[in-house]
């Protein structure tokens, strides 16, 4: 089967390249434009390690075809900083010791940074990180550091309080 | 990964008409929606080799959740995520709306659609009985035309369905609800655990009573009991213009024993598969008397 040109944006840059339409994002993202943010963990959909946002909201990379992603916004916890600085979500697991081994932490962080900005797509953090698995256990310490990101994203934007509990 | 995808096609079309065309064209044709599926298998190394069509290049198919007055419209591409953040189905529809939020996790539920549930025909599939409670009618669509079919006749067997293969799924239409305050609502999915669980058991069902305890109208809808989706509609025959006592409850318990024919397989044997189907039965119907008691106590 021959290549396919395909085209999106990834953190914020335009990125063109031949791929098979069947290969899965999580490989395009890996090999062909080296970003090696995004982890494997499971391959099956079930762990979240690969997650990263597509328009926003977060899928699991391991199972959308890279054709599928032709047009589209990606953004990879690479593209989570902004101008040297972390990310809040970023900032608060450093601070709570959200991450141990690692590799859940990407998908982690990219899970609970869409449920902060889109709070209609869960009913609380356990349930919008209830498909990131973590093998080393830290939960406690995740879901701490959820909670600490949401109360300083409140406190730098007051006006815009965008999680129920807020 | 264990496949080489170099072995595989994968077709975009920009229309529906396109797609239609490729479907007639290609010699088995699969479609191909949010791959939460058919991503599994092809990870292990058990992706048919063939053309897949890639739906999410249509762009009729992406078309948003529509409401009319008479029913409700999904269309092909349309996520589980589509349905639980939409207002609409919490007041009207609430069983599709606990569906969504049980398949897998955010992840699953962002690109897995309704229709890619109902295709994949998964003796398994949590957003199938849901549909099925509320009388899902489908749209399946062909170079040839367009035909409906209620999606309680769809299936036939165990991945056996009535879709010809050059046709998609091209929407799932449910007719609205009267709201009714003798209604009563029950889903329930038992698995291993609450997220990124595949149900062992499921049971939805709905019914409506009037004049006080007798049922009026009655869905009963198993999943992943049966080789594929089934609704007992013996049972709720049987179970009409009755009341509800603790006789009727054991009768439709004994009755649910008698007549599934549970599947054994990875994930549960027929005997568990039999007996849970029978204690959520009881619990439906309790919780429903308890329910009516209550609301002539108000």
């Amino acid at each position: 089967m021959d290549l396919q040109k395909i085209t999106f944006r990834i953190n914020g840059q335009v990125w063109q390249g031949q791929v098979h339409p069947m290969k899965r994002l999580l490989d395009t993202i890996r090999e062909d434009i080296g970003l090696k943010g995004t982890k494997e963990g499971c391959g099956e959909g079930e762990c979240g390690a690969c997650t990263i946002l597509l328009d926003g909201i977060p899928v699991m990379s391991c199972m959308v075809p890279t054709c599928q992603a032709d047009g589209h916004e990606i953004t990879t916890i690479e593209g989570l900083e902004s101008q040297g600085q972390l990310h809040v979500m970023q900032k608060a697991f450093l601070q709570e010791g959200g991450a141990q081994c690692g590799i859940c932490t990407p998908g982690m962080i990219l899970s609970a940074t869409a449920y902060m900005q889109h709070p209609e797509i869960a009913q609380t953090w356990a349930n919008a990180l209830s498909g990131n698995l973590c093998r080393c256990t830290g939960y406690t310490k995740i879901l701490a550091a959820c909670s600490s990101a949401q109360k300083d994203s409140c406190c730098h934007h007051c006006d815009s309080k965008t999680t129920p509990d807020c | 990964m264990r496949t080489n995808i170099a072995e595989y096609s994968m077709i975009s079309c920009g229309s529906l008409v396109q797609a239609l065309e490729a479907m007639d064209q290609t010699p088995n044709p699969i479609p191909f929606a949010g791959g939460t599926d058919l991503m599994v298998y092809l990870h292990f190394g058990k992706l048919p080799i063939g053309t897949y069509l890639n739906l999410h290049s249509v762009p009729e198919l992406r078309s948003k959740i529509e409401i009319t007055d008479q029913e409700v419209i999904l269309h092909g591409l349309t996520t589980y995520m589509d349905v639980y953040t939409h207002s609409f189905f919490k007041s009207e529809m609430p069983i599709l709306q606990q569906a969504a939020s049980v398949v897998g996790a955010i992840g699953i539920q962002t690109r897995g659609t309704w229709v890619g549930n109902i295709g994949n025909a998964s003796p398994a599939a949590d957003g199938v009985p849901a549909l099925m409670l509320y009388d899902a009618d489908l749209v399946l669509a062909s170079r040839q035309g367009q035909r409906r079919v209620f999606l309680a006749d769809y299936y036939q067997g165990y991945k056996k369905t009535v879709r010809l293969p050059n046709e998609l799924i091209l929407e799932i239409r449910i007719p609205r609800q009267k709201i009714n305050t003798n209604s009563f609502v029950y889903y329930r999915k038992v698995g291993e655990r609450n997220a990124q669980a595949i149900s062992k058991v499921l049971l939805a069902a709905r019914l409506e009573f009037w004049p006080s305890q007798t049922i009026k109208d009655i869905r009963i809808v198993y999943g992943s009991v049966m080789p594929y989706t089934y609704r007992m509609k013996k049972l709720e025959q049987h179970l009409l213009n009755q009341h509800i006592t603790p006789q009727l409850i054991a009768e439709a318990v004994h009755w649910v024993g008698h007549d599934l024919k549970p599947i054994d397989d990875i994930r549960s044997n027929a005997k568990y598969r039999r007996k849970v189907a029978q204690n959520l039965m009881e619990e439906f119907l309790t919780q429903a008397q308890a329910n009516v008691v209550f609301s002539e106590g108000k």
